[in-house]
């Protein structure tokens, strides 16, 4: 028994270790946002006088509200559409059994592992041709073709396990296959189709390559993006964008630390089935 | 009369599918497809394209920067595969009996915050805890190894390294978390009867734990190798690839030859072989390590 209690005990110093090791670059990053702008603090040194006036100074540089916007449009782009596009396709591939649905379904599971980089260039002249360059609709309808593939594995895999009892007995009480798809079959879906919200909100929000090429205004990109144009501008002033990039970390955090359950089983669900 | 019905609804099923797969043909499939056909072009982007083969894609094999891009994409497996999946294992194998417990439940939503912030984020904080006034020089200046002290990232020896830390740091938690996961479906039984036979925990390990979570590491290293290969965020931040070339991978290099050098046809060639070597390395993984059902 002593052999368990040392285990244990060693297991609680790592656990302590590995969240240190977490932690540790975030409180970096916190403690040097406090220096005062323009000066070259050592990675973690409590100044002297913090500058929590940083904090909104970097509010401001970074335009946050407008960011917080333009995320927010492009988020409410790609989700909604996504998951009733997704859902239908799954519910049809998993469900109804549509003839040729192997084919259907191997497609699909091709896009899978596909790197964005490897179709980036034709997104660019697409996507100009469409006239939609430099607008929200740049990043938002080629992600919701690139988050396809995943979100139709994800729907699938809900749907194929729903009894076909239950959409036989609808169909008695003469339910067509819309309206069984709608009353019985979305409600039923919830789950799935909520811990996809969350993966691809997350997503979303994270998108860094198609906002950079795709949409020349930092404005109007996802937060990865403004981020991405804020160190340009503001690289050399240490504080200033250690302080920015904290903002622009918070809205993720809250609604990471408000969903975390969820969240963790979602992403962990969802690489499991990746 | 009933099969029939049946059928006519099977078929009507396929306007379900329609919407997702209009989505995926137009863009990823068409997207995909013209990459492949501008690869073999040369082309600026702006004036009329000029067919060359196969010429494209003996460069990218034979010009010695492109090449080297690939090369260190492969490199950096070493660094967001292989630390995180052996350390994770090492990890959650140790923290197995007290995961349940609160410290552990705190612990999950903490080692998990690093996949949840965006790759540019973590990008920027390690670019400042590796640069020469940063918490790593600080943090080894304090054991007495100041000799080594440097700008990790601007460092020709060390920039690469470097970019792996960042990728190790943020696939760490989620490959513990999800070896620790498929470790808590393993029936105890089989360890109390290993105990029994007097297995101590490193024999516990390779007999017990190690082959139950073949389709867990496998998700791992899947996941973990994807990232190395396509890294772009995290480059693109900490190094722009540089210094001079040390840090380049073909991510970045797709981007900087279609956007800014204007060799639209060279850079599909290398999105191809990319996107190739990605899928090269991804489906065999999954076959060999997916449970046959």
């Amino acid at each position: 028994m002593k052999s368990a209690r040392r285990e244990a005990f060693t297991g609680r110093v790592l656990l302590i270790v590995l969240m240190a090791a977490t932690l540790m670059p975030f409180i970096s990053l916190f403690v040097t946002a406090l220096h005062p702008s323009g000066t070259y603090p050592l990675g973690l040194e409590w100044p002297d006088d913090p500058q929590w006036g940083n904090f909104a100074t970097a509010f401001t540089a970074a335009k946050m509200t407008e960011l917080l916007k333009s995320s927010a449009l492009i988020v409410l782009g790609v989700v909604p559409i996504s998951l009733v596009v997704a859902t239908m396709a799954g519910f049809a591939i998993g469900h109804l059994r549509i003839p040729g649905r192997r084919i259907v379904f191997v497609v699909f599971l091709l896009g899978l592992t596909l790197p964005f980089e490897g179709i980036i260039t034709p997104l660019y002249y697409l996507v100009r041709d469409m006239g939609v360059l430099n607008t929200r609709w740049a990043i938002i309808l080629p992600l919701i073709g690139l988050f396809m593939p995943f979100s139709v594995f994800w729907m699938r895999a809900h749907f194929i396990n729903m009894p076909e009892e239950l959409s036989e007995s609808a169909r008695i009480d003469g339910a067509g296959t819309w309206q069984l798809f709608w009353k019985v079959h979305v409600p039923l879906a919830a789950p799935a189709t909520s811990s996809l919200a969350i993966l691809l909100f997350l997503w979303t929000w994270n998108q860094f390559l198609l906002a950079i090429v795709l949409v020349d205004d930092p404005l109007q990109r996802t937060m990865s993006g403004a981020l991405g144009a804020f160190q340009g501008q503001w690289g050399t002033d240490i504080p200033l964008l250690c302080a920015g990039s904290l903002l622009i970390l918070t809205p993720t955090l809250l609604v990471f630390l408000i969903f975390q359950r969820r969240f963790v089983t979602a992403l962990l669900q969802g690489s499991l089935k990746g | 009369m009933k099969a029939a019905v049946k059928r006519r609804r099977n078929w009507a099923g396929w306007l379900f599918v329609l919407p997702a797969a209009a989505f995926y043909v137009v863009f990823v499939i068409q997207p995909l497809f013209m990459t492949v056909q501008y690869s073999l072009y040369k082309w600026d982007g702006i004036g009329v394209a000029t067919w060359t083969g196969f010429q494209n894609y003996l460069k990218v094999f034979t010009d010695p920067d492109l090449f080297a891009a690939i090369f260190n994409a492969v490199k950096l497996i070493a660094f967001f595969s292989a630390v995180p999946v052996v350390l994770g294992l090492a990890i959650a194998a140790t923290i197995r009996r007290i995961a349940t417990s609160r410290l552990a439940l705190v612990a999950r939503t903490v080692i998990f915050l690093p996949q949840v912030i965006p790759l540019v984020a973590a990008g920027i904080t390690w670019s400042w805890l590796l640069s020469s006034t940063g918490l790593v020089n600080q943090l080894l200046t304090y054991i007495g190894l100041e000799k080594i002290t440097r700008a990790w990232l601007g460092d020709f020896s060390t920039a690469l390294p470097a970019v792996g830390v960042i990728g190790a740091w943020v696939l760490l938690g989620l490959c513990t978390l999800l070896l620790l996961a498929g470790m808590s479906k393993i029936d105890p039984a089989l360890y109390e009867a290993a105990r029994l036979d007097g297995a101590g925990p490193f024999r516990e390990f390779f007999s017990i734990t190690l082959p139950s979570l073949r389709q867990e590491i496998g998700v791992c290293v899947t996941v973990t190798v994807v990232a190395a290969l396509a890294s772009f965020d995290i480059v693109y931040i900490s190094t722009q690839g540089g210094p001079g070339n040390a840090s380049m991978v073909p991510g970045l290099e797709i981007y900087y030859l279609a956007f800014s050098e204007r060799q639209v046809g060279l850079a599909s060639a290398l999105a191809v072989v990319l996107t190739a070597l990605v899928i090269a390395c991804a489906l065999p993984i999954q076959w060999l390590t997916r449970d046959r059902t």
